[in-house]
């Protein structure tokens, strides 16, 4: 198994763009996804295989079927993607802000003195 | 609460624009630019060159806590108007991102608080997009970091 698969890297390919799109609306079986494609059936299988991996997709049994629906929580944070570099940021300018304001309470102290 | 810090990236363009407010008088702010010794503090990068002025240029350096250089950046000052602007380029070396323009514009809110925008402008929309999510790729790496030394730790 390849834990270092990116989900951009999973989403960088149009046919697993499309599959995530077809699933959207409805849980569906690998058949009936496979179906709206030209591609050979394990072509299609392995596409599942890596949005599942990259958990993009879950799988939910129900009875003889495996069903995929989209994990919502996960193609949030792919929407949010801009999120940790808004962070980053915030970060390194509160780190400004403190620093300054201790040299400004340091700086107010010599001028008294 | 309002963030104090906003990251503007429309979709398909080559540039972002990154503004925050602070509570810090207009020229405190720009210090923090413009004196080495708190640029290191607040950037947490050792400042090899920085010459505050029109054609000056700058290079910092970031280490790892082992004290190895990890990343060196370097760019040239185009503009410099003490409280009120810097615009300079940005390059990090040896790797694979081209060099970045930057307009920093510093504005006075009231007596204790100030605010900066910051745009920058990339080669193409890619690498924009690539240097976008640099830190959610790195926070991804991280997980799956962590995931393999469980893993390891099972087998």
């Amino acid at each position: 198994m390849n834990l270092r698969r990116d989900v951009f890297q999973a989403i960088a390919d149009p046919t697993r763009r499309a599959i995530l799109l077809l699933v959207a609306s409805q849980s569906m079986t690998a058949g009936a996804i496979a179906a709206n494609f030209d591609s050979a059936r394990p072509t299609v299988s392995k596409h599942l295989q890596i949005l599942t991996e990259c958990e993009l997709l879950e799988q939910e049994q129900n009875g003889r079927e495996m069903y995929y629906h989209l994990n919502p929580k996960k193609i949030k944070e792919i929407a949010d993607f801009i999120e940790p570099f808004r962070e980053m940021w915030d970060q390194r300018f509160n780190k400004l802000e403190t620093v300054m304001k201790r040299y400004q309470a340091r700086d107010g102290k010599k001028n008294k003195g | 609460m309002e963030r104090k810090t906003k990251v503007n990236a429309e979709d398909g363009k080559q540039e972002i624009v990154i503004t925050r407010e602070f509570d810090l008088p207009l020229d405190l702010l720009f210090k923090a630019y413009v004196e080495p010794e708190i640029v290191e503090q607040w950037m947490g990068t050792k400042v090899l060159k920085l010459e505050n002025k029109q054609h000056g240029g700058y290079r910092f350096e970031t280490s790892d806590p082992q004290g190895n250089v990890v990343l060196r950046t370097n760019g040239v000052i185009h503009e410099f108007v003490p409280n009120e602007k810097i615009t300079r380029t940005f390059e990090m070396e040896n790797t694979p991102f081209a060099v970045q323009l930057e307009f920093l514009e510093f504005e006075s809110l009231a007596d204790d608080t100030s605010k900066l925008n910051m745009h920058i402008v990339f080669r193409s929309v890619e690498l924009r997009d690539q240097l976008l999510k640099l830190p959610f790729a790195q926070g991804i790496n991280m997980a799956h970091n962590r995931l393999q030394d469980i893993v390891s730790k099972l087998k």
